[in-house]
């Protein structure tokens, strides 16, 4: 037998979960527009509510369109499955509250998007969980903050404002050593630029919203189990491990030795909470996927070309991203992120708060809004937006200064994207 | 469930009912560096339709205590030591690749103990090829990435799972990677040694059943011949579309073949 080889990323892009449909010969995957499957017959139904067979009942918890889509991103992730979720909240929200519950603790790099900050801090508060946030680059910081009640670790593979890059094999370890999962939050990265299972992470999630989508027409989230981690060694687990009241006693540990968590995510998560994603949204990730590596390559080569302007022009004070030798983790991301660091940073601009207002207003192909991730290039300025109700001193602590500026680098001709930066530039330093 | 066998530690999935020793009774024996839950689409059905399930995790697989036995032999042996430790006098037995050898093998062996016999992706002889056979030993990881990659059909690397958002491959990989190492050499060696097919098949009177994919490399249907002259009672069922990890690829024509049969 010749030697055997896995399919390649591009390809597992364009066909993991799908063959042309039998029924109709579509090429394209079907949207599956359909809350509801019809039985066979009575007995039929009666497996697939008790899990006695594969197959779809209602497309709440599960649907075909979806299912091409969650298996799609479990093979780029080099994990075992994936659930598709209304939103990356939902995912975040998802991964959670299937492991953790009222008395649970959770240990939470302190860099996060402002969304799963909130969640942690003031929402999942109010049901009992409560989270210790730390600095995601002090490992010790890591070690000392887990608890006897502690379920989870949680961080981004880079995080906000900052880019801290995330030391996944480390956090991982100190993870392992406490046998609790380490989750991460992909959404900057995607499995092109970096494939957190294969460093050590046990759970990962996106928001599809971003670059998984690409386009910037849906908001979507996609949760994926690595299996690697044993929830029965652990002992922390009994949601995976003992018998569960709301499905018929089932141990999801003993129906699969690897799929227990995504089990559980499934028929308790999606059938209880019901945070689906739509068949139709599932089907408009699956076209910004099929172009994913093609599109990160772009992104990351148009994102060197703006930093290095950025790095080098006057108006600028600094540039915070981590390929820069200037970045805190640039030997880190050398060795995590070979391929690049995504096409989301920051950079200083000199003046302040006014000049960041100016330069703001004066672009014309950067878009102002509040997302990340589009094939279209976007801005915000934070200190007058999102945080504008902050002190310049509250501002410090949330790690963003008053000319901090965001960018997310898109698609377009470069040469049109460091026109328009020059220009707002100049213009931001007129009084 | 947990019983004694031999004096040692085993587990044993009863399909999420209490077992009744009562109720004719079916034995699920996977194959080599597996364990009980490549059935999960196959036992849970029995259990709730009129079975009790007996879904092993063999010695040192699973959460059955070692050591793996060495031989296609005495785990046929150790089949009927778990059926006296649960109470049940007589089984349907339905196994996969080296666990289709060891249903044989325990058919021909104790055929009071055996009512009925399912073959799923076997072959007889499983030779398995030097290259293989040096990677379990020297190299497990790629090994389990070989035989990850053959026993899957072509088209199970894109295939639509009808296990909503499951990736089979990812799975089975990581249910082989959860074994202890050396369990898988141990399991191959057995596979490759085993030398009593014909023999066995030609002791064994009950009902025979094969279940094949169409397209297996590891165990391709026309290496089958010999087990099928030597039990004439037997027939068989070939599954489009599938490669060896049947259960996965094609969970509902599987047990489609088993329902009236086991
Ligand atoms: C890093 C990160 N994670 C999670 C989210 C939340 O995703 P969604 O908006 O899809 O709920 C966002 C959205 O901005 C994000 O940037």
């Amino acid at each position: 037998m010749a030697n055997p080889r896995y399919l390649g990323f591009d390809t597992l892009s364009l066909h993991a979960g799908q063959q042309p449909d039998p029924t109709t010969g579509a090429r394209a995957t079907p949207i599956f527009q359909t809350t509801s499957f019809v039985f066979r017959d009575t007995d039929h139904a009666a497996s697939l509510f008790n899990m006695e067979r594969a197959g779809h009942v209602y497309s709440r918890i599960s649907n075909p369109t979806n299912a091409v889509l969650e298996e799609r991103i479990a093979a780029l992730e080099n994990g075992i499955g994936a659930i598709a979720t209304a939103s990356g909240q939902a995912a975040l929200h998802l991964a959670v509250c299937t492991i953790a519950g009222a008395g649970s603790h959770i240990v939470s790099s302190r860099s996060l998007y402002g969304g799963s900050h909130n969640l942690l801090q003031y929402t999942l508060k109010r049901f009992g969980i409560e989270t210790t946030f730390v600095d995601p680059r002090n490992l010790d910081g890591w070690r000392a903050a887990i608890r006897p009640n502690t379920r989870l670790l949680f961080a981004e593979t880079l995080g906000n404002p900052g880019l801290d890059v995330l030391d996944v094999p480390n956090v991982a370890q100190i993870a392992h050593e406490a046998k609790l999962p380490l989750l991460v939050d992909s959404t900057f990265t995607t499995p092109y630029l970096m494939r957190p299972f294969d460093l050590g992470a046990d759970l990962l999630y996106h928001s599809a919203t971003k670059f998984l989508g690409g386009h910037g027409v849906a908001i979507g989230g996609l949760l994926v189990d690595g299996g690697a981690f044993d929830w029965e060694a652990s002992g922390r687990f009994p949601e995976l491990t003992e018998p569960y009241d709301g499905f018929h006693g089932m141990d999801f540990q003993e129906e699969s030795t690897v799929a227990a968590f995504l089990l559980r995510a499934r028929r308790e998560g999606l059938r209880d909470f019901g945070a689906c994603m739509a068949p139709t949204v599932a089907f408009q990730i699956l076209q910004g996927v099929e172009t994913l590596a093609l599109r990160m390559q772009r992104h990351v080569e148009n994102t060197r070309e703006v930093a290095a302007f950025l790095a080098g022009h006057a108006a600028v004070e600094s540039v915070n991203y981590p390929e820069l030798d200037t970045h805190p983790d640039c030997a880190l991301a050398r060795k995590l992120l070979p391929r690049g660091c995504g096409a989301v940073f920051t950079f200083a601009i000199k003046g302040g708060r006014a000049a960041g207002r100016r330069f703001i207003e004066s672009l014309r192909v950067f878009s102002h809004l509040a997302n990340v991730g589009d094939a279209k290039s976007l801005v915000i300025h934070p200190a007058s937006t999102t945080h504008f109700r902050m002190d310049d001193a509250a501002l410090a602590a949330a790690g963003i200064g008053p000319g901090t500026i965001r960018l997310s680098v898109g698609l377009e001709d470069p040469r049109d994207l460091i026109d328009d930066l020059a220009g707002a530039l100049r213009v931001s330093q007129k009084n | 469930m947990e019983l004694s066998v031999n004096g040692r530690e085993a587990y044993v999935y009863t399909g999420g009912r209490t077992f009744d020793a009562s109720l004719p009774t079916v034995v699920f024996i996977h194959g080599a560096e597996h364990d009980h839950c490549v059935w999960v689409l196959q036992t849970r059905y029995f259990a709730h339709h009129g079975r009790s399930v007996l879904a092993v995790d063999l010695p040192g697989h699973g959460r059955s205590a070692g050591p793996v036995l060495g031989s296609v032999e005495e785990m046929a042996d150790w089949i009927v030591a778990l059926l006296d430790a649960a109470g049940v006098g007589k089984a349907a037995l339905v196994g996969h690749s080296m666990g289709s050898l060891i249903a044989l093998e325990c058919a021909a062996r104790h055929p009071a103990r055996v009512s009925a016999l399912a073959l799923v992706g076997t072959a007889f002889p499983m030779r398995v090829s030097d290259e293989l056979l040096g990677a379990t030993r020297d190299d497990e990881p790629l090994a389990q990435d070989m035989v990850n990659i053959w026993s899957h059909s072509a088209y199970a690397q894109y295939p639509g799972n009808p296990g909503p958002g499951f990736w089979v491959m990812g799975e089975n990989l990581r249910l082989m990677q959860r074994q202890k190492p050396g369990v898988m050499h141990a399991d191959f060696v057995a596979c490759n040694a085993y030398a009593n097919g014909a023999a066995a098949a030609a002791a064994v009177k009950c009902p025979a059943l094969l279940v094949l994919g169409k397209r297996d490399i590891m165990t391709p249907p026309r290496a089958t011949k010999e087990l099928m002259a030597a039990m004439p009672q037997s027939r068989k069922v070939e599954i489009a579309g599938s490669g060896h990890a049947l259960m996965a690829e094609k969970p509902d024509e599987v047990l489609e073949a088993l329902v009236g049969f086991v």
